[in-house]
Formats: C-alpha cells, structure tokens, sequence
C-alpha cells in the first residue's frame, strides 16, 4: 500500500503535518487570490503556517526547509506588522505557492527516503527581492532586523486554573545550554517546553518569547535556557528527560527546596498574571503576540483530533468486527439455551445486539471520505493553467462531501488531473473567441460528484467549444486507431477515440498536453477501479467527461433475497419494486421464457435458480415474488423465492482464484455469518 | 542481518515438513510452509460458473475463501462430508483457498533422500503430484499445490469468459 512509509515516527509525524500545512496554505492563498487582497487574519495564518514549518523542518533538520519558511515568514512579519498598501498579490501569492510546491516536493523525497537536497537558492533571493521591493515601496525603515518585540516584557505560560504551585509536587529550577553550532536554539528550547510538559508542569522559562523573537537564540547561546517547573516525578526521570534531548550541552538541575525561594517564585508568578493584563493594555501590538501564541496553541490542540490510520488496520478491524458479529449470534442463539427462560440473558443479549451493531456501523463509516481533498486540488491546477494560458477560468465544486472508499480517493486525482487539464487545455476557448461567439466570461468549468446506487458518479463539464468530430476522425485516421469504417460508427464510438493510447489531436506538444497519454491514463486507472467513462459533447456548447466508478469495498444498501439455500443481495438503487405476481399478469413466449405485464408494460424475467443452477422448490412465478430491476434504459423481472428483507452490506470482492464471474457484483456477510453473493444488474441484464 | 537469521531459521524450521491427509486410502502430503491453518467442513456458498471441483466460497473470519474439493479435483467419486472432513486452508503465492479433504493425518518430516521424484508414466496423469515421499512402508504423495490451483482447465475457463 502507498500509505505505508517506513518512517520513524517522528518523521512521519513531520511529513503529515507539514503536508498539512501546506494544503492548509494552498487552499488559503487561492481563496484569497479572488479577493485580490489579503485581509489580516489570512496573513496572520500564512504567517503561522509558515511558522509551523520552519520550526518543525528545523527540529527534524531539514535546514533548506526551514530557512525558506523563515524568508517567507519574514515577508509576511513584514506585511502583517507594516501593513504596506502597495502589494501586488499575484506574485506574492505566486510566490507562496512555488515556495510550498518546492516544500512538498522535499516532503515527497523524504516520504520516498532520497535524499532531500533542492537548491532554495532561486526561491529564498526571489523572496528577498520581494521583499527588499515592497520595503522600498512602502517607504518604512528596514525592519525585521529591527523587531520591536524583542523589548516586550517576559511571558510566561501560566496555567490559571491552578490555584498554588506549592503542593506536594517537586519543584525544579533547570538552566542548559545547547551545543555549538545546533542553530534555532530558540525553537529547540521551545520543542523542549513542549516536550517537558507531558512529565511536568512548566510554569516560567527565560527567554520567555522564544517562539516570537528570533533575537532569543542569541540569549539562549550566551546565557542558556532557564526554566522552572513542578513535576510528581523524581529528580531522575527529570534527569533522564535532559539527557535524553538531542543538543543539550551543560545541564544544571536544582531541586527547589527551600520555601523562602518558593514564596518567591509563586510571588514572582502571581505578579506576572496581575500585571500581564495591563501590560498587555499598553499598546495593540503587544496584544497580537499573545493572541497569536494562544490561537496558535488551540489550533495545535484541535488537529490532534485527527489521526492517520494505516488502511490494512482497518480491513483487519473491519473483518474482526464482522466475526464478532458471528460469534455473538453463536452465543445468542446456542442451541444450547434453547427452550430456556432466561428473561436477563435475554435483555443483556438485546443490549449486546445494540452495540455490536454501532460497532459495525462505526467502522464501515470510518473507510469513507470525502472528496473534498481531492476535489479542492483541482483549483490550483485550474488557476495555475489559467494563468499560463492566458485564458479565463473558473471551477465549480459540486458535490464535495460525496464520501467514496479510502481506496477510490487514491485511484481518482490522477485521472481528475487529466480531465480538468484537458477541459481547459482543448475545451476552453481564448477569451477573445469566447467574446466572438458571444459566450459569457469567464468560462466554466465544473466538477460534479454524487452517488448514485452502486456507483460514484464524478463528472468534469466545460462549456468551451466540444468536441470536434471531424478533427477526432482525422487524428485517428492519420494514427491508424480506427478499428471500424467510419460510417457505422456512433457518436459515442467517435468521441472514445479521444481515450486511445496515442491520441493528441494537439499538433505541438505543449506542458500540458499533446503527447497523448493523458486521456489514456485516464481509462486505465478508471478501469483499474472497475468503472467507466462516458463522454458527451455537444459541439460550442461544452464537454461532459462523466466517471462512474463502481462502490468497491464500499458500503451499499441492498435486499435480501433467497434462492433455495442460497442468499443474494440487490443494490437497492436498482429495485424498482417487487411483487407477488398473479397468474394473469404472467406470459410465456414460445420458447419459454417468462414476461411480466406491469401496468400495461411487458417485462422480462430471468430465474435466478435456472441462472446460478440453484435447487429450489419455488419454480412456479406465482408462488414467489419478482424484484422489478433496472439498470439504464433496461428493466427487468427477477424471480426469486423469498424477500429477507435490507440491510446496509460491506462489498466484498469474489477471490481472485474465482475470478469475475457474469451477473455477480461480489460478495458480502450477513449478520450471521453466511455468504450472500450481491447482484450485478447490468453484468445480469446482458443475455436478455 | 539478525532477521535475515531468523528468517533463514523460520525457512529452515519448515523444511523438511509435510501435513499428510487422506483422500479415500491414498496418503498425500503438502509442504508446510503453504498451510495456514485447518479448520472443519463450514457451510459453503456455492457460486455458479464455476467448475464442479471449485465447491464455492466459505467466510473465514470475514475472509472470502474459495474452497476446492480435492476428491473432485482428482476426478474420485464424491463423498458426503462428515466429522472428519477438513478444509485446509493454504496461501500460494498470495492466493489463499482451501482443500476439502477426507481428514488430515499429521506433521510428518521427511528427510530429503527419502523424496523421489514421481515415475514417469503419463504425463497427464501425474501432474498434481510433485514427488514422492517414503515414510517407512508408507508412501505419501506429495502436492505440487501451484499446479493443483493453476493448470489448463482454469485457463480454459477463463477464455470461455
């Protein structure tokens, strides 16, 4: 599985997060691009964003990282701090992106564990000049190496619910230093804070605002890091925690014994908390470094609501809970207990049926996600392609939250990639044809997903000028694709070529496309996944590239059926109705084959026990009940023995020795164990 | 290098190793290292389309296993299952499927000088057996379990579809 990176850790932690971040950031600058403008909050974010990956890249020592977010951070100190008027916010938002594209490609190599080593030479000057520009614009003394916060008073981190610090708790006074040429003291000094806070509780460091001044490293390297905390640990595990810190040089730990140095301490602390708030009423930029610390850290806090799970954990969670399911209606219904009044084993079995049922509910919900990520990326390719071109575009989401399988998620970005780039790269007209043929501005693109049954459906619209039939026939002539006179080919059939390997009806070869495999890829990883693509086009009005790609592993909702001693299930999208039918609305033709008459319409029906060989005592129609199917435009009857009723199924995939067999969409458990084989509607419909 | 050790030792712990099971009075033996486990006769879904040796599929702890009954696969007679009867489940090359059989014997090591390869009477009558194990008087007949799962008839299956 891709997901799986043989990672420490700590790195992997590092990757996640920064990639995080980065998509955080992305999704920003883009929603602010339109604005033209970047109110402060979007500042104050980028400027955190950009934060959290310095501090992160420097702790995990990836130098070249952190110092191009420390250039980008500057920038944006810059302008948060000055607040210049004169912006141009198309480079600097360029600007930000390449940095976190040259970002992301770093966190690529490392995932792949190469060795990380981009040149941010260009990136960091082109930053510089950014700048040194606007600071030349704006007319403001030359700034960050003047910060006006490295005046601002010491802050401490006090936890106000604690009433005293004097309890039963050890106190510690610590004062270290790093070794040479560690750099970023300052954020070392700051991760081992963070880090001490599971062992202990930090009340006062100095320097205190390691995290805002950059100035504080050079304290830090002079005079150490002082820092007072309490802790239920011994002196030892203390001791331990140090030592085991990567680039503490000299350690000095004292236990504080001595009340009168205690009163002292609290003292000195209780006068902080009083006095913070007026200090903090002196003046409004004051203000902004504790919000922003403090916004920082409840920001912190609420991501680790998410984790990240390796996907085989959760197959294996997903079976085990499916055994489970199995094992409790072998204790329940153990022929053993039969014929026994158990009134309380009866209630707490009924309670144990509740929860074993969330349980399952639980985890089948939890392989679902949203398409939103995938889908979100899309607008930068959108913007970044609309901007080489010189053309107008913008993209519509519909549908995001539409939730498919973890496995699908992988499967699609690819091919979106290639639709959306295709749609505006061959679809979207130059604007000035656009105003020609007097079509509205600025063109549209629009990618739409919705469920609908047993399927994903993901379409990608523009309403630029459609396909070309004549131009796809001509291409395909000249590459020798055509499989069939050209005559009796259909529309469709026509428009398909467009998916052959090999196919550009692009003369030059362009960055994006032109080279004829994008579309291939297209269907191959469509196929992969067991869907398919349609096209439909109509020629200046647009292109609809529609992706059904099939619910695999998913969760569908379907009816029980039976069959003799065997269980199928229908997707319940397809069943239209069932019935019991009566003699009159029953007809056979001469061959045999069985048809319904519902409401004055004849339909077709196919026996499931003559189609699977399955022997059943139900062979006459009215004695069992037809489920009215319908795939498409064809609708059909088949005739099974009883209804069991619906339930929501996790599809299973038939083992691979078995192969794809026709008629049958794989397999699933039902609540006791059995196999119950799920329908296939159209592979079924085919022999009518 | 420590688990390249282990590993060596694990290979080499199952070397050597067969589980014997009966087929009406013949002995066969699979080499240990594809057995997963072996579990009783469960109920089976039957599958259509499939051949008649290919029984159906069974759910084992949520697993989809496809499950083959070796009687019919050998072209015996069939046999109504019992108590006795086991499904062996075993895992080639990542194929996980189970073999029906009338009941399974033991762990027997056989000793590499004590295997002898298969006479050469027909060629297609001998081409599930991989080599021939002496075990005192007895002699069991050792499964060559990538043929048993893959040969002509699957693929000619598979072009029929």
């Amino acid at each position: 599985m891709s997901s799986q990176f043989n990672l420490e850790p700590m790195l992997e932690l590092f990757c996640y997060e920064t990639s995080q971040c980065l998509s955080e950031l992305e999704q920003l600058i883009l929603n602010y691009e339109k604005a033209a403008s970047y109110n402060d909050q979007t500042i104050d974010e980028i400027f955190r964003v950009m934060h959290n990956i310095k501090s992160s890249a420097a702790m995990m020592l990836f130098n070249h990282i952190s110092t191009l977010a420390h250039n980008m951070e500057d920038l944006f100190f810059f302008i948060r701090e000055q607040d210049p008027e004169i912006i141009d916010y198309a480079a600097l938002s360029d600007l930000v992106l390449e940095a976190a594209d040259f970002i992301k490609l770093e966190i690529e190599k490392i995932k792949n564990e190469d060795e990380a080593d981009g040149n941010n030479s260009l990136l960091i000057s082109n930053i510089q000049d950014f700048l040194a520009y606007l600071q030349k614009n704006n007319l403001i003394p030359d700034l960050p190496a003047a910060r006006p916060r490295s005046t601002s008073p010491e802050q401490y981190y006090i936890s106000r619910d604690r009433g005293s610090i004097l309890s039963e708790l050890n106190v510690f006074k610590a004062k270290l230093f790093f070794e040479d040429g560690c750099e970023m003291e300052n954020i070392r000094a700051y991760a081992l804070v963070h880090h001490l806070k599971e062992l202990a509780e930090v009340f006062k460091y100095f320097p205190a605002d390691i995290m805002e001044n950059d100035d504080s490293a050079m304290i830090i390297k002079d005079q150490g890091f002082e820092l007072w905390f309490q802790s239920e640990h011994e002196n030892r595990v203390i001791q331990d925690f140090f030592d085991n810190t990567a680039f503490v040089r000299d350690l000095d730990l004292i236990l504080i014994k001595n009340p009168e140095e205690l009163m002292q301490l609290e003292k000195e602390i209780e006068v902080e908390v009083v006095t913070s708030p007026d200090s903090l009423a002196l003046s409004p930029e004051e203000i902004l470094i504790p919000n922003t610390s403090c916004g920082q850290m409840a920001l912190s806090s609420g991501k680790q609501s998410i984790i990240s799970v390796n996907v085989d954990k959760l197959d294996q969670l997903m079976d085990l809970v499916g055994e489970m399911v199995i094992a409790e209606a072998m204790v329940i219904q153990n022929p053993d207990l039969k014929e026994l009044e158990l009134d309380n084993f009866k209630k707490a079995a009924l309670q144990l049926r509740k929860i074993t049922s969330e349980v399952q509910d639980v985890v089948m919900s939890i392989r679902m996600v949203p398409l939103t990520i995938s889908l979100q990326k899309m607008n930068r390719i959108v913007r970044d392609m609309a901007r080489k071109l010189n053309k107008e575009v913008v993209l519509e989401i519909i549908g995001a939250e539409t939730e498919v399988d973890k496995n699908i998620i992988e499967h699609i970005s690819d091919p979106l990639m290639h639709l959306v780039r295709n749609a505006i790269d061959h679809g979207i007209e130059d604007p000035q044809a656009r105003k020609e043929k007097g079509k509205s501005l600025p063109a549209k693109v629009i990618i739409e997903a919705k469920s609908a049954g047993n399927d994903v459906l993901i379409m990608v619209k523009d309403n630029g000028r459609g396909l070309e039939k004549e131009k796809i026939l001509k291409r395909a002539r000249d590459n020798g694709l055509l499989s069939k006179p050209e005559t009796e080919m259909s529309e469709r059939e026509i428009f398909n070529l467009i998916f052959a390997p090999g196919f550009s009806t692009e003369a030059q070869v362009t960055e994006y496309s032109g080279r004829g495999v994008g579309m291939d890829v297209v269907t191959k990883n469509i196929e992969k996944l067991g869907g398919t693509v349609l096209i439909d086009s109509i020629p200046d009005e647009g292109t609809i590239i529609t992706l059904k790609i099939p619910l695999t592993l998913a969760i569908i909702s379907g009816m029980n059926v039976k069959v003799g001693s065997s269980f199928y299930t229908i997707p319940i999208t397809s069943i239209r109705e069932s019935f019991r039918p009566v003699a009159k609305e029953i007809i056979h033709d001469p061959e045999g084959y069985g048809m319904v008459m519902v409401r004055g319409e004849c339909y077709p029906i196919i026996r499931l026990h003559e189609k699977f060989q399955v022997q059943t005592q139900v062979t006459d129609f009215t004695e069992g009940i037809i489920m009215m199917a319908e795939n498409g435009e064809k609708t059909y009857g088949i005739f099974v023995d009883e209804l069991l009723g619906e339930q929501q199924v996790v599809v299973k995939a038939l083992p691979n020795y078995i192969r794809k067999i026709k008629g049958l969409a794989g397999c699933t458990l039902l609540g006791d164990g059995c196999i119950s084989l799920i329908l296939d509607i159209a592979g079924l419909s085919d022999d009518i | 290098m420590e688990e390249t050790l282990a590993w060596l030792e694990e290979e080499d712990t199952q070397k050597g190793k067969f589980l014997t099971f009966s087929l009406g009075s013949e002995f066969y033996g699979i080499e240990i290292k594809y057995v997963t486990e072996i579990i009783g006769i469960q109920p089976i879904t039957e599958v259509p389309e499939l051949p008649d040796y290919v029984k159906g599929i069974i759910n084992l702890r949520g697993k989809i296993i496809p499950v083959m009954d070796v009687r019919l696969r050998f072209k015996k007679p069939p046999q109504d299952y019992n108590d006795r009867t086991c499904i062996i489940i075993i895992d080639v090359k990542e194929t996980d499927i189970g073999l029906i059989v009338d009941s399974v014997s033991e762990v027997l090591e056989i000793p590499e000088e004590e295997i002898v390869s298969p006479p050469e009477v027909n060629k297609n009558q001998n081409r599930y057996i991989k080599a021939i194990g002496k075990v005192g008087e007895d002699v069991k007949l050792i499964l060559d379990c990538f043929k048993l799962l893959n040969d002509e008839e699957i693929e000619a299956l598979e072009d029929i579809q």
